[in-house]
C-alpha cells in the first residue's frame, strides 16, 4: 500500500484502494462527497506521505483551461516594445507557466489538485481532456511542447453543482467518500483532539448523530463542523451533562451556530424540540 | 478466487477474461454506461495485482473503475448481486461460451477438461432453452395481440417473430444473435426523447444566453486599445471594458400539487442545475393553472404569495418565461371563474394567463407529459391554444425547441 492512514488523517479502505490504484495507473482520481468530508485535505495528506509538492488548482466560476497551461502577457510585451527593452526580444519571457505546466516539469512526481472543478464552465473539463489524457501539450506561441516528465498525481474534487461530460468521467476513476460511520468518525475526532474525555466524546457524537438524521435539515452538519464544534466546547469547557440535557436553551444544543449553518434549519430543530417536549409532557 | 490468475493456464486466463467481460455486459443490462475504455482500466488494475483474491475489494476497483457517479452505485450493486450470486453457486466450466474456443485453446485443454465439455452439452441446451422462450413468446404475442394477427401485411415472419429469430432452426453461428434480439434495445441512448439529465438541460438553455457588458472594467478592450494607441501616434494607450455577463432574464412559473407530484421534484432539480447559467432567474410556483397569485415558495403558504399585478410591475417585460406544468385538469379550472379547486376566483385562469402572456411576449410552456397523451386531455388543447401553440414536450428536442423559440423573439 502506497497510501494509508496516519496520525491526523484517517483513511477508509474504500478510499485507500481508490487512491492507491489511481497513483499505479497513473490515472486522475475524481473525489466527490458532502462539504466538510475531506476530499480537499486527502490531496494534501497523499503529497505529505509521498513526501512530494501539491500543485494547488482552485477553480473559480471565471477559470479557464488555458490558465492551467500557460498565460501570454501580451500587454506587457507590448509595453516593453514601446520602451524598447531588452527582453522584447524573446517571447518565452512573457509566457507564465500555469499550474499544470509546473506540475509537468516539477523534478519529483507532484501531486495535482484540480480542486472544486464543478465551479467552472460547463466546458472547462472538455478542454482539459487532451492535456490529462496526453499530459502534453504545446505552446503555440513559441512552437515549444510541454510534456510531462512523469505523469503528475492528478486528484480533482467536486461538489456536484455541474454535472461532469462523459468523456472527462471515462478518463478518470471516480470515488464517492460517504459520510464516516460512528467508528470511523470517533479515530477522526480522536486523531484531531487526542486529549478528549470519552464522555465527552460520546455525548457529543450523539447529538451529532441525531441531528444528522433530522431528514429535513437544508445542510447537514458535517465532519469539519463536528470538529469545529468540539473545538469550541473545549473552549468553552462545556460539561457533557449540558449535552444531554434535551431541554437546554429550548432544545438546542450549545453553540449550535457551529453545526447548524442556516436560520432555517435552527428554526425546524426549535420547532422539533418543541413537539418533543409537547409530547413528553 | 479467480481474480490472481499469475500461474494459471491459458484457458483459465481466457475463462475469467470472459467472466469479467460478461460481468461487464451484466452490469449495461442493469443501465450502466460503462465504457470499453473502463473496463480495459480494470482489466490493467487487476494486472497491476492491486488486490488480492478478495470478492469486497473486486467490488470496490471494479467500481472505482467502471462507474462515475455516485447515482449509479446502486444499479452497480444490483447487477453486481445478480452477477455473483450467479457465479458462486455455479460451475466454471459450465460458463464456457462457444465463441472462446478457439482451435488453439483446445489444445490447451487436457482430455479431461474436453470431456466434461462435451458431457455438459452446453451449446444444445442454450438452443433448448432458446427455443422455448421463442414459444413462449409466440404464444404471447397470438393471444389477439394486433402486432401479430395482422399476418401476411406484417414485416415479421410466417411465425409471428422477427426474422432474426427464423435462425432458430439453424445449428451455429446464429443462436446467440438471435437471443439478443427480443430484449435489444441497443440505441436508447440516442433516442432524442431520452431523458434529460441536467448537463443536456444545461446545454440546451445555454442558447438562451444575451451577452452583455456591466460592472467594473476590468478586461482588455483589444479594438479599443489599437484604436486609441493609432490616435495616441503609437503610444500605448490601454483600454478597459467590463466583462461579458449573461443577461438574458428568466421567470420560471411552476405547477406543483395534485398530479404535477410525480414530476415536480425533476423538474426543480433541473432547473436549479441552470441556476447557476443565470443571472436573473425568478422561481415561482402555482396550482394547474395561474391566477390572480404565485407563490415564491412550493409550500405555497400565505406569507410568500405574490399577487400577478405586483409581479407585472415588478418585472419588465423583456423577461423570459417558461411555464412547467402538465396542464391536465378540468377544462373549468382554466375557462370558468370559481373554477379553482383550492379557492374561489373572481377571474377565470384564461383572463389570469392571458394578462401575464400580453405582458410577458416572449413565453413558452414545457409539459412533462409524453406529447403522445396531450390529445387526450382537453385542458391541454386549451392551454396549447391559449399559449399560441407554444407548448413543448419535456424531453431534450421539445426543450430545444422551445429555447429556440424563446431566443429567436427579443
Amino acid at each position: 500500500m502506497i497510501f494509508q492512514s496516519t496520525e491526523h488523517y484517517i483513511l477508509s479502505p474504500e478510499l485507500a484502494l481508490a487512491v492507491n490504484a489511481a497513483v499505479t495507473l497513473e490515472k486522475p482520481l475524481l473525489i466527490k462527497g458532502e462539504p466538510g468530508t475531506g476530499k480537499t485535505r486527502l490531496a494534501e495528506e497523499l503529497a505529505a506521505s509521498l513526501g512530494t509538492d501539491l500543485i494547488n488548482w482552485q477553480i473559480k466560476s471565471t477559470s479557464k483551461a488555458q490558465q492551467g497551461l500557460y498565460e501570454y502577457d501580451a500587454v506587457s510585451r507590448l509595453r516593453d516594445g514601446q520602451l524598447g527593452s531588452e527582453r522584447v526580444a524573446n517571447i518565452s519571457n512573457y509566457i507564465k507557466p500555469g499550474k499544470l505546466w509546473t506540475a509537468f516539469t516539477a523534478a519529483k512526481r507532484p501531486v495535482l489538485l484540480i480542486d472544486e472543478i464543478d465551479k467552472a464552465d460547463i466546458e472547462f473539463p472538455n478542454d482539459l481532456l487532451h492535456e490529462l489524457d496526453r499530459m502534453s501539450f504545446d505552446v503555440y506561441e513559441t512552437g515549444e511542447r510541454i510534456s510531462a516528465q512523469q505523469r503528475p498525481i492528478v486528484v480533482i474534487t467536486s461538489n456536484n453543482e455541474k454535472e461532469l461530460p462523459d468523456a472527462f468521467l471515462r478518463r478518470c476513476f471516480f470515488h464517492y467518500i460517504r459520510f464516516p460511520d460512528k467508528d470511523t468518525l470517533t479515530q477522526i475526532v480522536l486523531a484531531h483532539f487526542p486529549t478528549l474525555q470519552a464522555d465527552l466524546l460520546t455525548a457529543a457524537l450523539e447529538v451529532f448523530f441525531d441531528l444528522r438524521a433530522v431528514d429535513a435539515l437544508k445542510k447537514k452538519p458535517s465532519t469539519s463542523e463536528l470538529l469545529d464544534w468540539l473545538k469550541l466546547l473545549l473552549a468553552e469547557q462545556i460539561a457533557p451533562s449540558v449535552l444531554q440535557d434535551k431541554q437546554h436553551q429550548g432544545g438546542l444544543m450549545p453553540l449550535y451556530g457551529a453545526l447548524l449553518k442556516n436560520e432555517q434549519d435552527v428554526a425546524l430543530l426549535e420547532k422539533l424540540a418543541f413537539m418533543a417536549r409537547r409530547a413528553g409532557r | 478466487m479467480w481474480l490472481c490468475w499469475k500461474n494459471w493456464p491459458l484457458w483459465l486466463v481466457a475463462l475469467a477474461v470472459d467472466m469479467l467481460i460478461s460481468f461487464f455486459l451484466t452490469l449495461r443490462k442493469y443501465g450502466l454506461k460503462s465504457s470499453i475504455t473502463e473496463l480495459l482500466d480494470l482489466l490493467k488494475a487487476l494486472q497491476q495485482q492491486l488486490i488480492f483474491a478478495s470478492t469486497d475489494d473486486f467490488y470496490l476497483l471494479a467500481r472505482l473503475c467502471l462507474v462515475k457517479d455516485e447515482s449509479q452505485y446502486d444499479k452497480f450493486d444490483r447487477a453486481f448481486a445478480e452477477y455473483f450470486e450467479g457465479v458462486e453457486s455455479l460451475d466454471l466450466a459450465a460458463l464456457i461460451p462457444d465463441h472462446w474456443l478457439l482451435p488453439g485453446l483446445i489444445r490447451q485443454l487436457s482430455e479431461e477438461d474436453k470431456a466434461k465439455l462435451a458431457s455438459l452439452g452446453g451449446l444444445e441446451q442454450l438452443l433448448e432453452q432458446f427455443k422455448q422462450r421463442l414459444k413462449e413468446q409466440q404464444e404471447k404475442h397470438a393471444g389477439g395481440n394486433k402486432w401479430i394477427g395482422t399476418g401476411g401485411s406484417s414485416p415479421f415472419g410466417a411465425y409471428g417473430f422477427h426474422p432474426e429469430g427464423i435462425r432458430v432452426g439453424q445449428q451455429g453461428s446464429g443462436q446467440r444473435r438471435a437471443v439478443k434480439v427480443w430484449d435489444k434495445r441497443d440505441f436508447k441512448d440516442f433516442d432524442q426523447n431520452a431523458e434529460l439529465n441536467h448537463r443536456a438541460m444545461q446545454l440546451a438553455l445555454r442558447q438562451l444566453r444575451r451577452f452583455a457588458r456591466t460592472g467594473q472594467a476590468t478586461e482588455l478592450d483589444l479594438n479599443g486599445t489599437i484604436k486609441a494607441t493609432a490616435q495616441q501616434a503609437g503610444w500605448l494607450d490601454l483600454q478597459f471594458q467590463p466583462e461579458r455577463h449573461n443577461a438574458v432574464k428568466v421567470l420560471m412559473f411552476f405547477d406543483i400539487g395534485g398530479s404535477m407530484d410525480d414530476y415536480i421534484h425533476e423538474c426543480e432539480q433541473l432547473f436549479a442545475a441552470a441556476r447557476t447559467e443565470f443571472k436573473h432567474l425568478e422561481f415561482f410556483y402555482f396550482h394547474n393553472c395561474p391566477y390572480e397569485q404565485v407563490w415564491r415558495t412550493h409550500q405555497r403558504r400565505a406569507a410568500d404569495a405574490v399577487s400577478i399585478t405586483q409581479l407585472l410591475q415588478t418585472y419588465h417585460s423583456d423577461y423570459k418565461v417558461i411555464f412547467v406544468g402538465d396542464a391536465t385538469m378540468g377544462p373549468y379550472e382554466i375557462t370558468y371563474p370559481g373554477g379553482s379547486v383550492e379557492h374561489f376566483n373572481p377571474e377565470s385562469g384564461e383572463v389570469w394567463l392571458k394578462r401575464l402572456l400580453a405582458h410577458f411576449s416572449n413565453a413558452v410552456w414545457l409539459n412533462p407529459q409524453p406529447q403522445a397523451w396531450w390529445g387526450h386531455y382537453h385542458s391541454i388543447a386549451i392551454m396549447q391554444k391559449l399559449m399560441q401553440n407554444q407548448m413543448y414536450g419535456m424531453t431534450l428536442d421539445g426543450l430545444s425547441g422551445a429555447i429556440r423559440n424563446l431566443s429567436k423573439r427579443h
